[in-house]
């Protein structure tokens, strides 16, 4: 991986993915994120092991009499594990994503919403929202604010906004105080995963108007 | 809330106790896994290894008496009945059995590992949701396992253990009450000031280590 990420998850989103409390959508971001990122994955690491230490002390509860006995049976009767091939990174999709999308880039259902920009919702369960976005290179998105988070992740290409570059495998977490309008960088056509826990809140009236359709 | 300290291993002598003969096999295979001034901890992986390469069930029920337990309390705070944990907890400790081969001590102690099946097996019974997880690795178990490094992750595992219990106790609760799936993702704070450096610099090693490998 020669990626150079400058734009990483933070602490807070990776204690809550490893406490096995995001949505399904903040969780496919993160997933997908730790596919391109080593320091990421060694810093989960380390909150995986803070979980392993909350379990070994917080205290346990006996077993039924007979548990033993009972657990050996199940592993008797239970046919052996079907060991399931690995889901694989397709093209610019990491494996969390080419799972969740069924295929690489070109098994997705585009749909233009306009202003030179593509999106397609992901079928992720409710609570979150996640959605992959293709924007022409050079496109201004609608300027917008988040009434909840909002997380980027770069798959392609580049944007800019107010804050900072997000080159390939940067993520960015936009929350309530962040109003952006980010800019799609010359080039390459960018394409992001993005999920979001609130619908967004956009100042100009056409796409106010759109909202809905959009599903934005 | 939950008090966890001292952090107790009842069955631990038990445990060095019965399997003095197998441990004194394993550390052929493993070298100084287990041999390390009689620090009980270290010897659930060498037991899991066990477990691993031989099927043997004197391993597993060692196991199966520390930590079912544990994963029955942990999904019982999580919100689950008794009667779910319980059979959860037999789940896990089956899945524990089927994957041994998954498991490798440079990367996670036995109770990370453990807690990692438990978590999912909470999202599955209690969420009725699913969990993307990252891209495989071809890190698996090596056949030559860097002995140091498992050694060394047993040890940083248990200092976090008692880093975590020095915590002030509200603090500690924070963290706890994030595991249990008590505080929603928004919730979540995760200044922690817990040591996790080391551990993060142990797995970024073996991950450089292992795209040197494939590239």
């Amino acid at each position: 991986m020669t990626m150079t990420i400058k734009h990483h998850i933070s602490d807070a989103l990776l204690m809550g993915y490893a406490a096995g409390q995001l949505p399904e959508a903040f969780s496919l971001v993160v997933a997908t994120h730790l596919s391109l990122c080593d320091d990421c994955r060694a810093r989960f690491a380390g909150y995986e092991a803070v979980g392993g230490a909350v379990m070994e002390c917080a205290g346990a509860v006996a077993m039924s009499e007979h548990s033993l006995a009972a657990t050996m049976a199940r592993i008797r009767s239970a046919p052996a594990p079907v060991s399931r091939d690995a889901p694989r990174r397709m093209g610019i999709f990491p494996a969390p994503l080419a799972a969740m999308v069924g295929g690489g880039p070109e098994a997705v259902k585009w749909r233009s919403i306009g202003m030179g920009v593509r999106q397609a919702i992901l079928p992720t369960e409710n609570g979150a929202r996640a959605r992959l976005l293709h924007i022409a290179a050079g496109q201004k998105v609608p300027d917008h604010g988040h009434r909840g988070m909002e997380l980027t992740l770069v798959l392609q290409g580049a944007f800019r906004d107010e804050t900072d570059r997000f080159g390939p495998g940067d993520l960015e977490i936009a929350d309530e105080d962040l109003h952006h309008q980010p800019i799609a960088e010359a080039g390459e056509d960018c394409i992001c995963l993005a999920a979001t826990d609130a619908p967004l809140r956009f100042n100009g009236l056409a796409a106010r108007l759109a909202q809905p359709f959009l599903r934005i | 809330m939950f008090d966890m300290q001292p952090c107790e291993k009842p069955d631990a002598p038990f445990v060095a106790d019965a399997y003095a003969a197998s441990a004194a096999r394993t550390v052929t295979r493993m070298g100084r896994v287990t041999v390390t001034e009689g620090r009980i901890g270290d010897d659930w992986a060498a037991l899991l290894i066990r477990v691993r390469d031989d099927r043997d069930e004197a391993a597993f029920a060692a196991l199966f008496r520390h930590f079912a337990p544990r994963v029955k309390g942990f999904l019982m705070k999580s919100g689950a009945s008794a009667a779910l944990a319980e059979d959860c907890a037999q789940d896990v400790m089956a899945v524990l059995w089927n994957k041994a081969h998954l498991f490798d001590p440079a990367r996670a102690s036995v109770a990370t590992w453990v807690f990692t099946i438990a978590r999912n097996r909470r999202i599955d019974a209690l969420r009725k949701a699913r969990r993307p997880e990252p891209e495989d690795l071809p890190w698996g178990p090596e056949a030559e396992p860097d002995q140091q490094a498992a050694l060394e992750m047993q040890q940083d595992t248990e200092r976090l253990g008692e880093a975590i219990a020095r915590l002030p106790e509200k603090q500690r609760v924070l963290i706890e009450r994030a595991y249990f799936g008590d505080l929603s993702h928004t919730e979540i704070a995760a200044e922690t000031g817990l040591p996790l450096g080391t551990i993060k610099s142990r797995i970024r090693l073996a991950l450089e280590r292992l795209r040197h490998k494939m590239g």
